[in-house]
């Protein structure tokens, strides 16, 4: 199916829960073969601004374009571009590591299943593990075939939820190596997390959100930890100040 | 709607002043005296209960396929109706019950069938209010299935009732007591619908400050 | 459509994949099956004797209940891997999702069904092998009426709160004409001399409810998953 699209537009996107405000008029660009770190503290609203971009929340207000297409219209030939990496893994603990990569293989209706999932347990370097089950694996691991199985399908647009979480040094550095790899062939990789260190060096663009608005960052020089707190001492004390 | 609500109130009054001396006017019934009385605000209650669980049925539907959130208010309202309305017809039914066969309830097709249509809307407000977020959806399809259900309902009990014969519920009319009967019908009718009115507006409302507290947050 | 069908089998046969690792769900669904059973026959068998009708009621009771257990139990596991999110982010048919997992606890209750029948015929000395043909239409029609709508609730109700006890006060209500058709259906085959014409009538009145409510899931699982 040739559906794909080379840019992702979020056009003044709001979403509300009751009277909770979670997403204020976000707007931002992100072109292929670019990663996007989404920072900002707990409760800003950066898993409802990936949710609402893997289609799985619709927002109240506002809407996103994949290229020239929208969720609504595009339906499921647009879910086979997208990749999710929620902060809970989606794996079947009672299914070994190949069972749960066939699984989403099938599911999505993948040619040659067999070589794709090989190919994917060598990617997460667990050839050897493939036919154990998941409930005995770390969390380094899980996390890697988790990335494995959210990239299944090659998708054009990845969205990762804290995905330094839990790992220790070899595979949070691993995993920056590979997201770079497929920045490199074109992907659109968006990354929410917490960890500004690790995120250093990979970032291409870097979005702030707080209180469901994104601020501006500065783009003076300075490390991601410096200008990430500049950014949100300014918007502090523009609240400080009140309302003009 | 506004322009329609003032006369609706006073159609609803005048017809509810009215009733009782309708109804005291009606002919006497042979058999039961003043206790068949109760049939006049009995049989239009059932009625406006299926009416509203249709319509309760009919806006969910609305809102889950096309998201529109009016449309669920509107569900929010008659689903309260059937509620209300049925809590008469069962209490009303017994009341009649005890004086016209000397027990308070009959496993009859019509009122074991008003019984479970109650319950699935009990349950439907139950949903809503204890549900959690996204409640609403799953109540909508609660009500959904429980307005498509209703056929199904009244045959099975129908034909479950007829292994344990009893008396039967179905009175033929009078001439002099149909006036009486359409009088009544109409005056809960004007009821149902000032009162739907007044509730989908209290949800409006509810609705109108939900998203002035989201302006003011700006 | 072959796409929609191979998406069910894929979920049904991972379903029934995963519990067979621990067979968790079909051990407790099972006793707990049973244990109905025993605790309905001890309230209403007197001297002895079943009330009549008593084994028929009591077979469907036990259906309910613990179509019921398994319903909440499947999708529990769901929740707790969060793994229903990756489901509804497949770019297949929805409806073909819920098609699946309606297949899957199918088969859990033909399992317990498979049990309890021959239980009921021991212990109320009810006569199950007297039509089977027939008794195996009514299980099986009822059990697709009970268990369409049930995925859908229970599909629904995993990300609501109170959901254990929302499920059984939402689909008993609903299902009501299911239990009253199965049960008076069964009855009737168990009588003395089966009484095959009124079991064919409760059977048809299986059918145009398993046709009406297996179309209404199809149609609202889509809107009812997704915000």
């Amino acid at each position: 199916m040739a559906f794909d699209f080379e840019r992702l537009v979020v056009e003044d996107v709001s979403r509300h829960f009751g009277r909770r405000r979670a997403l204020n008029r976000v707007s931002l660009t992100c072109g292929a073969g670019t990663i996007l770190g989404l920072l900002g503290p707990n409760g800003a609203g950066k898993s409802t601004l990936l949710a609402i971009l893997s289609t799985l929340l619709a927002p109240t207000s506002g809407r996103v374009r994949y290229g020239e297409h929208e969720a609504r219209t595009a339906g499921a030939r647009l879910r086979a571009r997208l990749g999710l990496l929620g902060h809970d893994l989606y794996l079947y603990p009672e299914l070994t590591a190949r069972e749960n990569l066939t699984f989403f293989a099938r599911l999505y209706g993948l040619d040659r299943p067999h070589e794709r999932v090989e190919r994917a347990l060598a990617h997460a370097s667990l050839s050897d593990r493939g036919a154990d089950q998941v409930s005995g694996f770390s969390r380094g691991m899980r996390q890697r075939l988790a990335l494995e199985r959210a990239l299944l399908h090659g998708p054009r647009l990845l969205l990762l939820d804290e995905p330094f979480t839990g790992l220790d040094d070899a595979s949070g550095h691993a995993l920056l190596a590979r997201l770079r790899g497929l920045r490199d062939e074109g992907a659109i990789i968006i990354v929410a997390t917490h960890d500004l260190d690790l995120a250093e060096g990979l970032l291409d663009q870097v979005a702030v959100l707080r209180e469901g608005r994104l601020l501006s960052v500065p783009s003076s020089s300075g490390s991601l930890r410096e200008r990430y707190r500049e950014t949100v001492a300014a918007a502090q004390a523009a609240q400080d100040r009140g309302p003009r | 709607m506004a322009r329609v609500f003032l006369p609706l109130v006073l159609v609803a009054m005048v017809l509810f002043a009215a009733a009782p001396l309708v109804v005291a006017n009606a002919p006497p019934e042979q058999t039961m005296g003043l206790v068949q009385k109760i049939f006049y605000y009995h049989v239009p209650s059932a009625m406006l209960m299926f009416v509203s669980a249709f319509v309760c049925g009919i806006a969910s539907a609305v809102f889950l396929f096309r998201r529109s959130a009016a449309a669920d208010r509107v569900a929010l309202a008659a689903g309260e109706l059937v509620v209300l309305f049925g809590a008469i017809v069962l209490v009303t039914g017994p009341l009649w019950a005890r004086k016209a066969w000397g027990v308070w309830w009959e496993w009859d097709a019509r009122l074991t069938s008003s019984l479970l249509l109650w319950m699935i809307f009990l349950a439907y407000l139950l949903v809503r209010r204890f549900g959690g977020p996204g409640s609403e959806k799953l109540a909508g399809a609660m009500a959904l299935f429980g307005m498509a259900n209703v056929p199904f309902v009244y045959v099975s009990v129908n034909y479950w009732r007829t292994l344990h014969p009893k008396t039967s519920v179905v009175m033929t009319l009078a001439p002099g007591m149909r006036a009486a009967f359409w009088f009544c019908v109409a005056a809960f009718a004007a009821l149902y619908v000032l009162l739907l009115t007044l509730r989908k507006r209290l949800e409006d409302r509810q609705a109108e400050v939900e998203q002035l507290y989201l302006a003011a947050e700006d | 459509m072959r796409q929609f069908l191979r998406v069910a089998w894929v979920v049904m046969r991972k379903d029934l994949t995963v519990e067979m690792r621990s067979r968790e769900i079909v051990y407790t669904t099972v006793f707990f099956a049973a244990s109905c059973v025993l605790v309905f026959a001890f309230a209403l068998v007197r001297e002895g004797r079943p009330l009549e009708d008593a084994a028929a009621g009591i077979l469907w009771i036990s259906i309910a209940f613990a179509g019921t257990l398994g319903l909440g139990r499947t999708f529990e596991r769901e929740r707790h891997t969060e793994t229903l999110r990756a489901l509804m982010l497949a770019p297949s048919d929805r409806p073909a999702i819920y098609v699946g997992k309606l297949l899957g606890i199918l088969a859990l209750m033909a399992i317990v069904e498979a049990v309890l029948v021959p239980m009921i015929g021991l212990l109320f000395h009810a006569p199950v092998l007297a039509r089977p043909l027939w008794l195996v239409a009514l299980l099986g029609l009822g059990t697709l009426g009970f268990a369409s709508v049930g995925t859908l609730f229970a599909a629904m109700l995993v990300r609501a709160r109170s959901r254990d006890v929302l499920l059984p006060v939402l689909l008993y209500p609903i299902t009501i004409p299911v239990i009253i058709a199965g049960v008076r259906g069964t009855a009737a085959l168990f009588q003395a001399t089966p009484d095959e014409p009124m079991a064919r009538f409760w059977a048809a009145l299986l059918v145009f409810f398993d046709v009406v409510f297996v179309t209404l899931s199809l149609w609202t699982f889509e809107p009812l998953m997704t915000e």
